[in-house]
């Protein structure tokens, strides 16, 4: 499988606060990667260096390609970032807000695409007058991923879709993720704080601890290590 | 009431629309830097002003006639709104809110010397597209210029809701204004997004100027009230809400109108020309005090 995502010695600061330490990690075409760690560890900070909403150093290449860290201009080479708590325009309707995800898009096929990702999300088509601010932190979550797919992205960013969400909301939302790997190919770089779930989902993960990447291997090597045991999954 | 009378207050209504329209104009200026910038822009009114003097030097040294002037008034003022948030408010974008409130008054005060300087104080006078005539209908006299004034003004308004809730670029302008972080991430360019909101409030204003000089006369100071009078109709529709700004805009018009023609009358002969002003500020005063949102305004509930 050819690397779609490359980070190089990534460092980002929030003003005196170093946030990560030189950090490192590919993302293969077609892989769902977790990003697992404490909180403070990083995990959103590499969410943000990667979409340039956070100044950084290093490299981040997609493709190959150097990405600068201007999130527009990220947007528009094909990286969907769904950053943490709900990413949406609540002052807007769900169909606008479905129509703004396919901002950079120059092609005709948006109002197909509309229909296609209905079809995962079919509460969509009737409440596509209301605005998302009305909507339930769940549909919130799920119309935040809806409206990153309308990218068409090569590349989707998740950020803790897990957070504040009941259990079996959480499963719904990943069992489309799940899905739209499976079916469609796409390549997800996924931080979350539920280990468990995360190791499910993904087939290889990186464990970040206070701004570098402590541990990395496939999910399922993670899982039966001791210290992620102990530390993330809590058994 | 007697006939007469009815025909006075229809007639009164319709100035007050016409004037209304243009406080309506200008408060939607207001009201889309507001939402997108976040402040009021004191300069509002000394930009609206420089266009107006534009389209005068068109039409009376240049021999243009009003539409064309309009025209080539509208691009001019849009680019120079342009410019000026590329150039002025974007390098103190950043800062704190009163650092962009000052560079506006800053901006009010050199618009206003550049207007003296190029054109001195003298009062002219730009000459209505519609006629100065008035005609009759049903027995109400009605001034060809308010008709066409409000006309302008709702056609105005219509171009602008069709921008912002039909198209893509205005999905994008309002994106960028209610969620500028959230819209960088879908890849919306914001600060274009801001500074073209800026020329679409210039435009408007240079509009509202156009429509206000014909029949006020064309001066340096033109449109100091009348930016008191936007900014009373836009918090009186809510400052963050275009269809507020307009309904706004022409309540405070045709009220206004209404309030001094029954201080013809002997119980409310005190209410003179000179209170027009303290009245539209004592409205800011109430519906900052009583209703902030204004009567269109929402309050935003945040879901957790």
């Amino acid at each position: 499988m050819k690397t779609l995502l490359e980070l190089d010695d990534v460092r980002a600061r929030y003003g005196p606060v170093q946030a990560l330490h030189g950090v490192s990690l590919t993302v293969r075409e077609g892989e769902v990667v977790a990003v697992l760690g404490a909180n403070g560890a990083g995990k959103t900070t590499t969410l943000r260096a990667i979409s340039g909403t956070v100044s950084r150093s290093g490299t981040v290449e997609l493709d190959g390609r150097p990405l600068r860290p201007v999130p527009e201009e990220v947007a528009r080479a094909g990286v969907a970032h769904v950053p943490e708590g709900r990413g949406t325009f609540v002052e807007l309707t769900v169909t606008e807000n479905l129509r703004l995800g396919a901002y950079v898009r120059r092609d005709r096929q948006v109002k197909a695409d509309i229909r296609r990702i209905q079809g995962y999300f079919p509460w969509l088509a009737e409440r596509g007058a209301q605005r998302a601010g009305t909507l339930s932190g769940g549909e919130q979550q799920m119309l935040a991923l809806a409206r990153a797919l309308m990218s068409r992205p090569r590349l989707l960013l998740l950020d803790e879709p897990s957070l504040g969400l009941a259990p079996l909301v959480v499963r719904e939302f990943y069992r489309i993720v799940r899905e739209l790997n499976e079916r469609e190919g796409l390549t997800v770089l996924l931080v979350e704080q539920d280990a468990r779930i995360a190791l499910a989902v993904s087939a290889r993960a990186y464990v970040l601890e206070a701004g570098r990447v402590a541990l990395a291997g496939t999910s399922e090597e993670l899982r039966g290590n001791e210290s992620v045991r102990r530390s993330y999954l809590g058994y | 009431m007697p006939l007469a009378a009815a025909a006075d207050v229809a007639q009164q209504v319709v100035s007050g629309l016409a004037s209304g329209g243009v406080y309506a104009l200008l408060a939607l200026a207001l009201v889309i830097i507001h939402r997108s910038t976040g402040v009021i822009n004191f300069a509002q009114g000394e930009m609206a002003t420089l266009s107006t003097y534009i389209a005068w030097t068109l039409t009376a040294n240049h021999g243009w006639s009003y539409w064309p002037a309009f025209a080539v008034t509208l691009a001019l003022s849009f680019g120079g709104g342009v410019a000026v948030h590329r150039l002025v408010i974007r390098p103190v974008e950043r800062g704190s809110v009163l650092r962009i409130v000052i560079v506006t008054i800053g901006l009010l005060i050199a618009i206003n010397g550049f207007v003296v300087w190029q054109w001195s104080g003298e009062p002219q006078q730009l000459e209505s597209p519609f006629g100065t005539e008035t005609f009759t209908v049903g027995g109400v006299a009605v001034a060809r210029h308010d008709v066409g004034a409000i006309g302008v003004a709702l056609a105005m308004v219509l171009l602008l809701w069709a921008l912002f809730q039909l198209t893509k670029l205005g999905l994008a302008l309002r994106a960028a204004a209610v969620n500028p972080e959230e819209a960088r991430l879908v890849g919306v360019r914001v600060t274009w997004m801001l500074a073209l909101g800026w020329g679409l409030a210039a435009g408007l204003g240079a509009v509202a100027g156009m429509l206000t000089a014909p029949t006020v006369g064309l001066d340096p100071q033109m449109m100091q009230a009348i930016l008191i009078y936007a900014f009373a109709a836009a918090v009186l529709g809510g400052i963050d809400s275009p269809f507020g700004a307009v309904a706004g805009g022409l309540l405070l018009g045709v009220l206004l109108n209404l309030l001094g023609y029954v201080s013809r009358y002997e119980p409310f002969a005190w209410f003179t020309e000179e209170l027009r002003l303290p009245a539209a500020l004592l409205i800011i005063l109430v519906v900052l005090l009583v209703r902030p949102v204004g009567l269109f305004g929402r309050r935003e509930a945040h879901r957790v």
